[in-house]
Parts: C-alpha cells; sequence; structure tokens
C-alpha cells in the first residue's frame, strides 16, 4: 500500500517537474494580434483580398470581419500562417479573390510612356519614377508586383514580367527519392 | 612516418577512402591554346562582376574585362589575349546548372600579356595593397571562391594577427591539386608563404598538412628548414580536417563559431593555391588567370592541369583520355561536397579545384531510403557537433524555423552525416532545401517589410497632401473663378490627346 | 538521378547489416541458454521470427509500402528475438504469438513502424504478456529437471501442465515472495532457487556480446555503462543501509534479464535519445526504476515497465540535453 502511493507520488512529482519545464521551454509571447497578422502579409498591397491594402485586411481578420482565405499573393503557405497563428482551421483559398501567380514585376514601356503620373499615383509603394510629362520608369526593387499601375495607364505601356530564376535566385529543391511513403510522426 | 604533431581532434569526421593515387602519378601538364575562352561574370562568392569590354574589343592577356562591383565581388581578367566575340548567356558550372552571363573570348594566339607591374607593397602599405588585391580577381582557390582582399579588409577591422595557417590538409577524397602544387613548385610556395608572412606582419606561420601526402610534406620540411617563423604541422587524414574553422581548431584548438571570422583570433588563413596565386600578383604583377585542376575519376589518363579560366572543359577530358565507362556525368569539387555538372560543356572557373568523371558507383540508384531509426551515427560524424538527425526531422517536415534554432546554418554540409547514415537518407540534400528555403523566406520578409514601410509612408504622404490640398483649395476658392478651372481642365486633357495621337503615329511607323 | 547531390560516396553501414550484427551477438547467450535450458528458447524464437516476419509482410502490404526492403531491414526479427529471449522457455507458443503480433503490429506499425514507433516493441509486447498472462510469464524453467527435446516440443505445444516440477519462480521472484514473510533476505538468498547459476551464465553469455557490440560500435558505452553502473550502486547503496532487507548488487546484476536489457534491450536506437547526455540519463532513469519495481513494486522484474516509462521521456530528454555545437558557448 505505501510503496504503491510512493509510487504514484514519484511519478506525480516527475510528471509535474516536466510540465513545468515544458511550460517554461514552450511559453509563447504576446504580441499585438494586428501586426502579428500583417507580419504575415506579404505586403504586396494589391487590395485583392478586398480590402485597401494589407494592414486593413489585418484589421479586419482580427476583428473577426474577414476570412484568413482571401490573399491570394500569399498562397497557401500565408494561409496555414494565419492558421497557426489564429488558431484556426486552415482552408484553401477562395477564388474569388483571385489566385497566387508567379512573382513578378512591372515594366514600363519608356518608349510608349507619355509622362502622364497616374501610374505613380496608383502605386502603393512608390516604386515608381519620374514626374509629369517625363517618362517614368520602375524601381524594379521596390515593385511589389501589384498590378494596380496597369489599369490607370492610358496607353497601356506598363506589362508584368514574371521574375525568372537565375543562377543567384535558384533554390536547392525537396529531396525526392523512390522510397518515402512510411510517415514518421515523431515529433519533438 | 612521422608521428603526428599535438593536434586538438575534432569531433566526427570520417575516413573514406581518398583515391589520391588516382591523380598524382603524372606531372602537372599544360594545354595548348584552345579555340575559345569562356568567362563567367559569375566566379565567385558576392555580386557579379561588372562589365567592363564589349564586343569585337581586343583584350591581352591578364588586361581587366570586368571589374568587382563593389566590395564583395571579384574582377575578371582575359587569361589570354584576343578578340571578344560574345557576351551572353551560356552554362556556367553552377549547381543551379542555369546559363549566365559569359565573356567569350577568340584567343589570336599571341597570348601577349599586358604590361605586368610588380606591386612594391613595402612602400605602399596594407590599405594600398588591399585596393590593388580587389583588381587582382584573387578568391579563395581552394574551392569557396571568397573573395581574398575582403579576408583580408576583415583582418585589418579585426587588429592585430599573429598567426598566418596554410591550408593545405586538402580532406577531399580525389582532389590532389594542392598536393600536386606543393609538390611541383615548393619553392615559390614557400616565398608565396613569406610575402604573405610579411604583408600580413604575423608571428608565426603554419603549414596544415594531411599525413597521406608523404611527398608533399617530405618537400616542404625540407625547403622550410632554414625558416624559422614557417612550420609544417601534420594532422591526421580525417575528412573534412581542410574545412577552414576544423583545421584551425585541429591546430590551435580554438573554436570558431558561425558568424565569427578566424581574424577576430588573430588567425588568417589562405589556401596554398591562393598564397601561390597572390604571390604572382604582388611579385610579378599577374593577375588570376590560371589554376591547378584535378582532373580524376573514370578517366584514361587522370591528372593535374594547369589551366586558364576559360578553357573549355571538354578538350581537357578529351586530352585526359576520355571516359573509361560512358556515362557523361561530371561532378565539380570533391564526391563529399561537389556537385554535378550540368553539362560538360562549361569552362574552367576559379572555383573549379577538381573534375570528377563519375564511377558508375556515384550515379547509379542508391541503396533504398528507409526512415531514420535515430541511431545518432550522423551525429557522432558531424564535425560541427549538431545533431543531424533533428535537423533532417525539421528540414522534412518544413519546420523551418526549428531547424533554425537547432542550428541549421552552423551546418558546412560536408556529408559526413549522409555518409554514416545506415538509412541512406540523404541528409545534406535536405539542409541545402532548408537553406535555400529559409533564405528565400527571409529575402521575402525584407522585401515586405521594405514594402510595408514605403506603403505607409505613402499614406502619410497622402495625408498631408489631402491636408495641404484642402487648404489650397480653400484659398484659391476664394480668388479664383470657375472659367480659369475649366481652361486648366481643357489644357491638360489637350496634353493627353496630343501625347495620344504621337504614339499612335509611332506605332504606325513601328508597322 | 533526378536529385543527384552530393555526397557522391557512402560508407557501408545498413540497417539490415546493424540489426544482423546485433543478432550476432544475442548468439553467445543464446548458446548458453540452450546449453542450459534446452531447445525451448530455439523453438520460441523460431516462432517469434515467423510469426514476426508475416505480421510485417501482412501489415506492410495494408499500408502499402513496398515489402521487400522493409522486410529485409531484419528490425522485426530483432524485436522477435529479444522478446523470445525475455519470455520464459517453457511458455506455450500462443503466448510467443501474441506477444509477437502485438510487439509488430500495435507497438511499431500503429505508431507508424520503423523509425516512428515510440516505446520499444519488444517490451510493450513483454508487458502485455506480463500483464495478461502473470502466471505464466513469472514461471521459468527448473534448471534441475531433466529435459530432452520431445519434452521441450510437447511444453511448446501444450504447456507445462503435465510435466510437475519442471517449473520454479525466477530467483527475483522467489526472493521477494520470501522476503514478503518478513524474513531476513541473506539466507534467502542462499538457497538454490535465489542462486540460479546457469541463468548467471547466460547473463555472461549475453555480456559477451554487448561487448562485441561496443567493439564493432554498433552501440556506444553510454547506455549499457550507465545502466549497469547504476544499478550497482543503487543496490549497494541500499544493501549498506540494511543488509537484512535488501540483495547486494551481484544479486540485481547477474540475475533477471539485466545483461541482456543493458545491451540489447534499453539500446534499441529507435526508442531512445539520441544526444550522449541524453543516454546517460535515460540509462539512469531505465535502472532506478527497475530497482525500485523490484524491490518495491508489485512486480518482480521491471525492465518491461521502465523502459516504457523512460520512452515516454525521450522527447523531452532530447529536448534539454542538446549538446554544444562547435564554437557555441
Ligand atoms: S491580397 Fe494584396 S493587399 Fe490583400 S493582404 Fe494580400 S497582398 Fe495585401
Ligand atoms: S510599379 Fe505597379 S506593380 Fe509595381 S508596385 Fe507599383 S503599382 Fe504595383
Ligand atoms: S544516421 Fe541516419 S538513421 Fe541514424 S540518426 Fe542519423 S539520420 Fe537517423
Ligand atoms: S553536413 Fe552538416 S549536419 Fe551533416 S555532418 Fe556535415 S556539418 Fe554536420
Amino acid at each position: 500500500m505505501i510503496t504503491s502511493i510512493l509510487v504514484v507520488i514519484f511519478l506525480a512529482v516527475i510528471i509535474g517537474i516536466v510540465l513545468g519545464i515544458s511550460a517554461i521551454k514552450f511559453k509563447v509571447e504576446g504580441d499585438p494580434i494586428i501586426e502579428k497578422i500583417d507580419s504575415i502579409l506579404p505586403q504586396t498591397q494589391c487590395g485583392q483580398c478586398g480590402f485597401p491594402g494589407c494592414k486593413p485586411y489585418a484589421t479586419a481578420i482580427a476583428n473577426g470581419e474577414a476570412d484568413i482565405n482571401q490573399c491570394p499573393p500569399g498562397g497557401d503557405e500565408g494561409i496555414h500562417k494565419l492558421a497557426d497563428l489564429l488558431g484556426v482551421e486552415y482552408k484553401p483559398l477562395n477564388a474569388e479573390h483571385g489566385e497566387p501567380k508567379p512573382k513578378s514585376v512591372a515594366i514600363i514601356d519608356e518608349k510608349t510612356c507619355i509622362g502622364c503620373t497616374l501610374c505613380i499615383q496608383a502605386c502603393p509603394v512608390d516604386a515608381i519614377l519620374g514626374s509629369a510629362k517625363h517618362m517614368h520608369t520602375i524601381i524594379e526593387k521596390e515593385c511589389t508586383g501589384c498590378e494596380l499601375c496597369l489599369p490607370p495607364c492610358p496607353v497601356d505601356c506598363i506589362d508584368m514580367v514574371a521574375i525568372e530564376e537565375n543562377a543567384e535566385n535558384w533554390k536547392w529543391k525537396y529531396p525526392v527519392y523512390k522510397i518515402d511513403k512510411v510517415s514518421e510522426r515523431r515529433a519533438s | 612516418m612521422k608521428l603526428f604533431d599535438k593536434v586538438f581532434k575534432f569531433n566526427g569526421g570520417i575516413r573514406a577512402e581518398t583515391k589520391k593515387n588516382i591523380s598524382t602519378a603524372q606531372p602537372i601538364r599544360k594545354i595548348p591554346l584552345p579555340k575559345k575562352i569562356v568567362l563567367p561574370l559569375r566566379q565567385h562568392i558576392g555580386k557579379l562582376a561588372k562589365l567592363k569590354v564589349d564586343i569585337g574589343d581586343e583584350v591581352l592577356k591578364g588586361q581587366l574585362i570586368a571589374e568587382a562591383d563593389g566590395n564583395v565581388s571579384a574582377a575578371i581578367h582575359a587569361s589570354t589575349s584576343g578578340k571578344i566575340t560574345a557576351i551572353e548567356k551560356r552554362l556556367i558550372p553552377h549547381p543551379s546548372g542555369l546559363p549566365d552571363f559569359c565573356i567569350e573570348i577568340s584567343p589570336d594566339g599571341k597570348d601577349q600579356w599586358i604590361e605586368k607591374k610588380a606591386i612594391p607593397w613595402k612602400k605602399i602599405g596594407l590599405d594600398k595593397v588591399n585596393e590593388l588585391l580587389l583588381e587582382s580577381g584573387i578568391v579563395g582557390l581552394g574551392g569557396a571562391a571568397f573573395p581574398t582582399h575582403l579576408k583580408l579588409n576583415n583582418s585589418k577591422k579585426a587588429g592585430a594577427l599573429n598567426t598566418l595557417i596554410v591550408n593545405a590538409a586538402e580532406c577531399e577524397p580525389y582532389i590532389t591539386c594542392d598536393d600536386m602544387l606543393m609538390r611541383e613548385k615548393t619553392h615559390e610556395l614557400i616565398q608565396g608563404i613569406k610575402l604573405v608572412h610579411e604583408i600580413l606582419n604575423v608571428k608565426e606561420s603554419v603549414i596544415g598538412i594531411e599525413d597521406n601526402k608523404t611527398d608533399a610534406i617530405n618537400f616542404i620540411q625540407h625547403a622550410i628548414k632554414k625558416e624559422k617563423n614557417i612550420s609544417l604541422q601534420i594532422v591526421p587524414t580525417i575528412y573534412p580536417s581542410g574545412d577552414a574553422k576544423r583545421l584551425i581548431y585541429l591546430l590551435k584548438g580554438i573554436k570558431i563559431p558561425k558568424g565569427r571570422r578566424s581574424s577576430d583570433y588573430g588567425i588568417q588563413m589562405f589556401n596554398v593555391a591562393t598564397i601561390l596565386a597572390i604571390y604572382r600578383f604582388i611579385e610579378f604583377g599577374e593577375p588570376s588567370i590560371s589554376r591547378i585542376v584535378t582532373i580524376t575519376g573514370n578517366l584514361k589518363s587522370p591528372r593535374n592541369y594547369e589551366l586558364l579560366f576559360g578553357t573549355p572543359l571538354k578538350e581537357i577530358i578529351d586530352d585526359a583520355g576520355g571516359q573509361i565507362i560512358k556515362n557523361d556525368t561530371f561532378i565539380m569539387g570533391g564526391p563529399m561536397m561537389g556537385f554535378k555538372l550540368p553539362s560538360i560543356d562549361v569552362p574552367v572557373t576559379k572555383a573549379m579545384n577538381c573534375i570528377i568523371s563519375s564511377e558508375p558507383a556515384m550515379i547509379e540508384e542508391k541503396k533504398p531510403v528507409l526512415p531514420c531509426i535515430r541511431c545518432a551515427r550522423c551525429a557522432e560524424a558531424c564535425p560541427v557537433e549538431l545533431q543531424p538527425q533533428e535537423l533532417f526531422w525539421f528540414s522534412k517536415s518544413k519546420q523551418l524555423e526549428k531547424a533554425e534554432e537547432y542550428n541549421l546554418f552552423d551546418c558546412i554540409e560536408c556529408g559526413c552525416c549522409s555518409y554514416v547514415c545506415p538509412s541512406n537518407i540523404p541528409l545534406v540534400q535536405y539542409y541545402r532545401f532548408a537553406k535555400s528555403e529559409i533564405i528565400e523566406e527571409r529575402h521575402e520578409y525584407e522585401q515586405a517589410n521594405i514594402a510595408r514601410e514605403r506603403n505607409e509612408f505613402r499614406l502619410q504622404r497622402l495625408e498631408r497632401e489631402k491636408l495641404e490640398r484642402a487648404e489650397r483649395n480653400a484659398l484659391r476658392r476664394a480668388q479664383s473663378s470657375s472659367e480659369e478651372k475649366t481652361k486648366l481642365i481643357d489644357e491638360k486633357r489637350k496634353a493627353i490627346a496630343d501625347a495620344m495621337q504621337r504614339i499612335e503615329k509611332e506605332d504606325d511607323k513601328n508597322d | 538521378m533526378i536529385n543527384l547531390q552530393s555526397p557522391f560516396v557512402q560508407g557501408s553501414t545498413s540497417v539490415s547489416n546493424i540489426m544482423f550484427i546485433v543478432m550476432l551477438a544475442l548468439i553467445p547467450g543464446l548458446i548458453i541458454y540452450m546449453y542450459f535450458f534446452g531447445i525451448g528458447i530455439l523453438l520460441n524464437i523460431i516462432l517469434a521470427s515467423i510469426t514476426a516476419i508475416i505480421a510485417e509482410y501482412f501489415i506492410l502490404k495494408i499500408r502499402k509500402i513496398p515489402t521487400k526492403v522493409f522486410l529485409t531491414d531484419n528490425t522485426a526479427l530483432v524485436t522477435a528475438w529479444l522478446l523470445a529471449l525475455s519470455i520464459p522457455s517453457i511458455a506455450p507458443w500462443w503466448i510467443t504469438v501474441i506477444g509477437t503480433l502485438f510487439a509488430i503490429i500495435i507497438a511499431k506499425h500503429f505508431y507508424g513502424g520503423i523509425g516512428s514507433n515510440i516505446f520499444n516493441p519488444a517490451m510493450i509486447g513483454y508487458a502485455i504478456l506480463l500483464i495478461s498472462f502473470p502466471a505464466i510469464m513469472t514461471k521459468w524453467q527448473n534448471p534441475s529437471y531433466l529435459y530432452d527435446a520431445n519434452i521441450a516440443f510437447s511444453v511448446f505445444m501444450h504447456g507445462i501442465d503435465n510435466y510437475d516440477g519442471i517449473a520454479s519462480a525466477t530467483p527475483l521472484d522467489y526472493v521477494k515472495t520470501e522476503l514478503l514473510q518478513n524474513k531476513n533476505i541473506l539466507p534467502i538468498l542462499n538457497e538454490p532457487l535465489a542462486r540460479l547459476t546457469q541463468m548467471q551464465w547466460v547473463g555472461f553469455g549475453f555480456l559477451l556480446g554487448g561487448i562485441f557490440l561496443l567493439f564493432t560500435k554498433i552501440i556506444t558505452w553510454h547506455l549499457p555503462v550507465i545502466y549497469l553502473l547504476t544499478l550497482f550502486t543503487i543496490s549497494s547503496l541500499f544493501h549498506l543501509i540494511d543488509p537484512s532487507q535488501f540483495a547486494p548488487f551481484q544479486f540485481h546484476l547477474l540475475n533477471g534479464g539485466t545483461m541482456l536489457a543493458a545491451f540489447f534491450i534499453i539500446t534499441d536506437p529507435v526508442s531512445g535519445p539520441t544526444t550522449p547526455k541524453g543516454k546517460i540519463f535515460f540509462a539512469f532513469l531505465i535502472a532506478l526504476l527497475v530497482y525500485l519495481i523490484r524491490v518495491f513494486g508489485g512486480y518482480p522484474e521491471g525492465i518491461a515497465f521502465a523502459v516504457i516509462f523512460a520512452n515516454i521521456c525521450v522527447p523531452l530528454i532530447d529536448n534539454l540535453t542538446q549538446p554544444k555545437v562547435f564554437g557555441h558557448d
């Protein structure tokens, strides 16, 4: 009798210690939720989600006014991250808002550009340089590929060009080999 | 054989078959000028070099044809005299197998040098030497191709150096270019070490060499007999003893963590071939235009070659007799860390220390891959003391943050873990994948941050402008009549219409 | 070929290799076992092996996993052997079959198969048998009983009911029951039933095999050495405190499956920790629990429960014992 009680107490103590340590180790910190959501959103600022930019969308999600599957540039990965962050079910991207596309940048055909500045006004990240009546160029690095500059251009001189893979941005691929069927479920 | 000097043994490592004698039987050979020279702009770590020539230009041997773009970059020189006949994307020896910008030179056969000028380094001081090194195009010739001037820059920042370590370990199987260099150019090498020793103003120079290179050891021991400050230290043959940080630990017992440089610890390290390149540049004014390459493996006559950068690899393989067993697969670098070349139609580059014509066993379907049985053999073999099985688990399940937390980026991709894994898991492939994934994610994150900032800035600006406009409008409404307004709008409309007409006209012309 | 990447060369160890060597290392102990206790154990091992292979085959089929590679990895065989060696050799055949099926199907494949099983499969099989059939599982063959192959076979088929005096308690069991009657331990330990030298010889055989495993670097020293050392220390300590109640260390080291456990059971890589420090802690934990269960618990031998409990702690142990990375503080 006494031994069994001792064993139980012993177990209880060990498990208590284990839980205590885990609690310290895996503690999650609090952070304003809008900021956190916003840091997951891709900042393309394209408005495809139905909001005038990423921050407003983040705010809407935080307030429960929008679903998490409305951002095409963020893609599946983004939705997964949002689902993880908010502790809700993942759902596939809502096709109403568009489909993910390969990342592109806008290129202005400088011969055709009339310098009307309409695209500058549309660009959410001020990635277009130029002043009235002068030809405009896009700072490729800053362009998010949101396509907002396309509709306003009266002469249709802006094209979206997909960023192509080269030796610099090339990535190693996920290994593929023959036998890989056994599910490994041990999580650490 | 001589017993080892005292060394500090690092964790793990492997003793694979070295297969070095395949390519050491014959002396280093040069081949006649090739018909075309193709120089990729990407031959080093860092930014692409900036083009300085145009198609049709005549260049001399050693002439700068692309300069370093900023500090983290290296210059490129014509490796023979001739005419630039093309600047376009060609296949380069890179694991991506993607083409990149290359300069093609059609040699005129004269092989005429530019005017070579020795560098009076004693007079001009380290800073100036460094600036000149930036133009020399010299990068680490051990295979990593890290620009050499950067290394020196770092040591300058770190303050006093006391040790120069010459990396002669050459631990990867098959590779023998450093070994042959030490055997055939012993004297020049020692001169080079003395020179770098003096330039860096260090107290001692240590040559670290694996005990399997007996000839080289003998020659060097003989050559440094009278040198007080240069010593040779023999380390056991355990891969990867030639990895910079592992070698420093072997010789000095200092463990340098990821993100720190050896110069922070008063140590500077160069590979033997790099030392020789520096020597040639400073003593004779010759920029980096050639190197020794081991051509080995499944070939009729494997050996080492001294090759101009840009020489087509195919010509060399033909010179070496071609493959014994045809499989058209070639590996650049060693069998542990090298990569499969996309094709044999690539030029020799600065990073090319070795080309292995694949043995059939290297490319056949590997043994079946089983799940990880957590045997920890990989951890026992890891020279960085990582837990490869954990990294594998996190990389495989794409828990990238966890992988980083377990120090994924400390991994040097040496391949020891894959080598010993009884389940045949291609561990390093997972780490490469996870690393490039994380790097891209970081890049995207940074881009997103920039976009967010710029967007916020813009919103503020719009807000401000709105306020200002409101004020202005209020003022103007008080003053102006509506007539003027319509005039203004008309003017604008007219401008747009004019422009449209202009375009239409141009379009017509184009048609 | 799609993904041809370095390293292009590979060492020669493979899982099936490792498991094969483990089986080799079991052979000295097995031979001594047969020398003293007859061929009953061999029958058990053969039956367990066949059961394991068949079970493995069908479950791989059901899970749609390529069977050839996984059947030839030898892991199921090792599980079968270890389980058979833990079961009394006079147990009837269906005990072995049930135990093996549990080990392979539940403990191994329900958790995801090789590499994913949290618990040591052989120990799960053993624990389930021990709980379900305590009467059979705690009876050991009486070595003084004369046996021949016929008897061994008959016992294998029908159990021991037809033979009187073939079975007796194990020393651990015997001492435990005697102690319950408030006797002094010293005279008990001198009883023949508490000094089963034949079993100690078998343990010696496993020790030899274990040293072979250490020598061939199949296992590292951490687990067996710490396990034996801890058991030695604890038992000596208790013995010092009260020699009349607690047996000296020899008794604990030489009896039961101590050697088999030290070198073959707790060294199962899949369900054990991977870090050196973790291994040390793991072995210490098991030894501590084994001793506590043997001396204070309800069962005479505690290795199965100790291992299973320690298995639960493995992720945490690994997490807390991550070694320092090269150059990190
Ligand atoms: S859809 Fe566009 S604007 Fe909306 S969150 Fe995604 S990137 Fe931002
Ligand atoms: S340039 Fe065009 S596509 Fe690029 S960010 Fe600006 S508006 Fe979007
Ligand atoms: S060597 Fe292979 S099987 Fe063993 S722990 Fe490492 S990854 Fe797993
Ligand atoms: S490849 Fe990385 S994880 Fe594997 S042994 Fe080398 S350093 Fe360690």
